[in-house]
């Protein structure tokens, strides 16, 4: 069996393979369904009218997809450059760390001051939670997806440890939660008694700013080159390592904003229970999106709708909700695979 | 007791050996599949097959060994998936690996949910009693720690001296380990290298969920989510800090078992002044320090993670 790359593929052809992906990701899930015992017609219908089917779920689809913005963006960065950034996890609960450091009273600033100061902060740590990975790769050949992946388990740690301790709320009733932030430090709502907040709004703008970056800056091409063809981009003497660095400070940067935005904009407090996996998802939704920032808005919405629809489908038919996780890990599965064939044609002798 | 005394304890050992024993299966798991030159980071979710399939045909009334056959034909089919992706197709090694974790953990837990829908405490099964080896067992010390085990302890010691003898004595193991130092070198003796590979990476993912399956079958008695933990990632880690040698990284997987035995005892005695968190980090931590400090001089297998296409150069 051999790969041919094909000569010119057109644009339809490749907009048609990811279509089959989602196909196939569809009928790999409808047999789940009807294993479970339900009508995989009346599943995918209660689970799409869940995500989208009334201005509530569309909101809450839109809720839920703001972290995953920020992941997927997080991820598709990082992938971009071959820096295999698993830690989006741990980067986002960095970033609601600072959030709820320096938003529950230490500083007594006016709104317009505060988000602005913590956006920063938080972006800082998540950043610096990358950079060490990614030294440890440029410095030592470590290899990165197992240092981010392992910094998860200790990040959460570190989390629950500060929630018993330095952080706990003392009115939490033993709760290990923090302490809720003052008015100051919360993202307003967008629409007045929907849990949709701004850091959709925030999530939308960095999706354009990253595509930016990546698509009309110097950093975005020397990102890509460095990720195409590292040897190739150090003999045109792009500065790769540098390159990765900014890359992880950005990547990491985009993983904590998911964190302040869940905290500030819609919880408003630090639970352990903050992100059921965004970090991990947003590698679904950058693969999804192929990599391209504006795609991530896209299929973090899709991904989102998913997760919300599944939710209401299960309610009422029973059929266990992580059927939702395992449509996506399908997808993330096929659509390698869909790029793969947009792009070579199999020949089996 | 004192912090130093807890070392020259039996019962210290033998939990160290029981800690090391999945570990040691999943990092064989994952050392066949890299010497092969197939990064498998779908470890950490066949690793929660094996524990879910092991524990699910034991408690539909299967006995224990049937339990054990059933995660590893299991884990090789998610091997086969992860091998088909990487290996003739040859897509990113880190893109499909952790893609088979989130699709093994979900399935899993679907699975789950569907088979048990009401429950809330998950059910327990009779698990692996210890063994006493007659004779070995009654050595002082020696005998009570390792060989006062439960069976699949002994199959995993076993398997180290198998997968050791496999690719050091065999034409087989010279095959497996050329197809991830030079892949053309096999294919001109007429070796098919994706076979090879496709091969390793199915007895791997085998191994990986045998591993698994001993957490819900032997350390414990049920299944919980979440139960592997990062095991799985320990394990790769595992690999590197053993240089790609079964006796390397056994010996890995047991100083860092005792380590892991070292900071619960530890815990303990520490009353609850330091925050017990602090401890459980150290594995990961621990981990991390191993890469780092085995990085320089770490001989990676060379075709690792460089898909193979016949006849390019």
């Amino acid at each position: 069996m051999r790969l041919e790359p094909k000569p010119a593929p057109s644009l339809v052809m490749l907009l048609l393979y990811p279509v089959g992906a989602i196909v196939f990701t569809l009928v790999f899930a409808s047999l789940l369904v009807l294993l479970a015992g339900a009508s995989p017609f009346s599943v995918f219908f209660l689970v799409a009218k869940g995500a989208a089917g009334s201005q509530f779920a569309l909101f809450e689809t839109l809720t839920r997809a703001t972290p995953l913005i920020f992941t997927g963006l997080a991820v598709a960065v990082a992938f971009r450059a071959k820096l295999w950034n698993i830690g989006a996890e741990a980067q986002l609960y960095i970033g609601a760390v600072v959030t709820v450091v320096l938003g529950t009273g230490a500083l007594p600033l006016p709104s317009i001051l505060l988000i602005p100061l913590i956006v920063i902060a938080a972006m800082t740590a998540g950043a610096l939670l990358l950079l060490g990975p990614a030294l440890l790769k440029t410095r030592f050949g470590v290899d990165e997806v197992v240092t981010t992946l392992l910094l998860n388990f200790i990040v959460l740690l570190f989390v629950s440890m500060l929630l018993e301790g330095v952080l706990k709320d003392p009115m939490g009733l033993g709760w290990p939660q923090s302490q809720k932030l003052i008015a100051e430090a919360r993202l307003p709502r967008i629409v007045t008694g929907r849990r949709l907040h701004c850091g959709f709004g925030m999530a939308l703008v960095s999706a354009v700013i990253v595509w930016v970056i990546m698509k009309k800056t110097t950093l975005g091409y020397e990102m890509r080159a460095a990720g195409n063809n590292a040897e190739g981009a150090r003999f045109v003497g792009i500065p790769v390592n540098r390159v990765l660095m900014k890359t992880a400070l950005l990547s990491g940067g985009l993983a904590a904003l998911a964190g302040f935005s869940e905290v500030s904009g819609l919880k408003g407090n630090l639970t352990l229970d903050l992100s059921p996996g965004y970090g991990y998802s947003g590698i679904v939704v950058a693969m999804l999106a192929m990599l391209n920032p504006l795609g991530v808005v896209v299929s973090a919405i899709f991904v989102a709708g998913i997760f919300v629809g599944a939710d209401a489908m299960s309610r009422s038919t029973g059929v266990p909700s992580y059927i939702a996780d395992v449509m996506v890990a399908t997808a993330l599965l096929s659509m390698v695979v869909a790029i793969l064939l947009a792009r070579f044609r199999v020949r089996w002798r | 007791m004192d912090a130093l005394d807890i070392l020259f304890t039996a019962s210290f050992w033998v939990a160290a050996i029981r800690i090391a024993s999945p570990l040691i299966f999943a990092t064989m798991g994952e050392l066949i599949c890299e010497r092969a030159g197939v990064l498998n980071l779908g470890i950490e979710g066949i690793m929660t097959v094996g524990a879910f399939a092991g524990w699910f045909t034991v408690y539909s009334g299967g006995d224990l060994w049937t339990g054990v056959a059933v995660a590893a034909l299991a884990g090789a089919m998610f091997g086969l998936l992860h091998a088909t992706l990487t290996v003739p197709l040859g897509l990113s090694q880190h893109v499909v690996g952790i893609g088979i974790t989130l699709f093994a953990t979900s399935l899993t837990y679907f699975t789950y949910r569907l088979a048990l829908p009401q429950v809330t405490s998950p059910p327990k099964i009779e698990p692996f009693q210890p063994f006493a080896i007659p004779g070995l067992s009654s050595i002082p010390f020696l005998g009570d720690a390792v060989f006062n085990q439960t069976p699949l302890t002994y199959l995993a010691f076993l398997t180290v001296a198998l997968v050791a003898w496999v690719l050091y004595r065999t034409p087989l193991g010279l095959a497996v380990r050329a197809a991830g130092e030079n892949p053309s070198a096999v294919e001109a003796q007429g070796i098919s290298v994706n076979a090879i590979r496709i091969g390793a990476v199915m007895v791997g993912s085998a191994l990986m969920a045998v591993g698994g399956a001993f957490l819900t079958m032997s350390a414990f008695n049920s299944f919980f989510f979440e139960m592997i933990n990062g095991r799985g990632w320990i394990c790769i880690a595992l690999v590197v800090f053993g240089s790609w040698r079964p006796g390397k990284a056994l010996l890995g997987a047991i100083l860092f078992a005792a380590f892991d035995a070292y900071q619960i005892r530890l815990q303990q005695l520490s009353g609850g002044v330091v925050p017990y968190q602090l401890f459980l980090m150290m594995p990961y931590a621990l981990s991390i320090l191993a890469l780092i400090l085995v990085a320089r001089r770490a001989s990676y297998p060379k075709a690792l993670m460089v898909p193979y296409q016949k006849g390019e150069r």
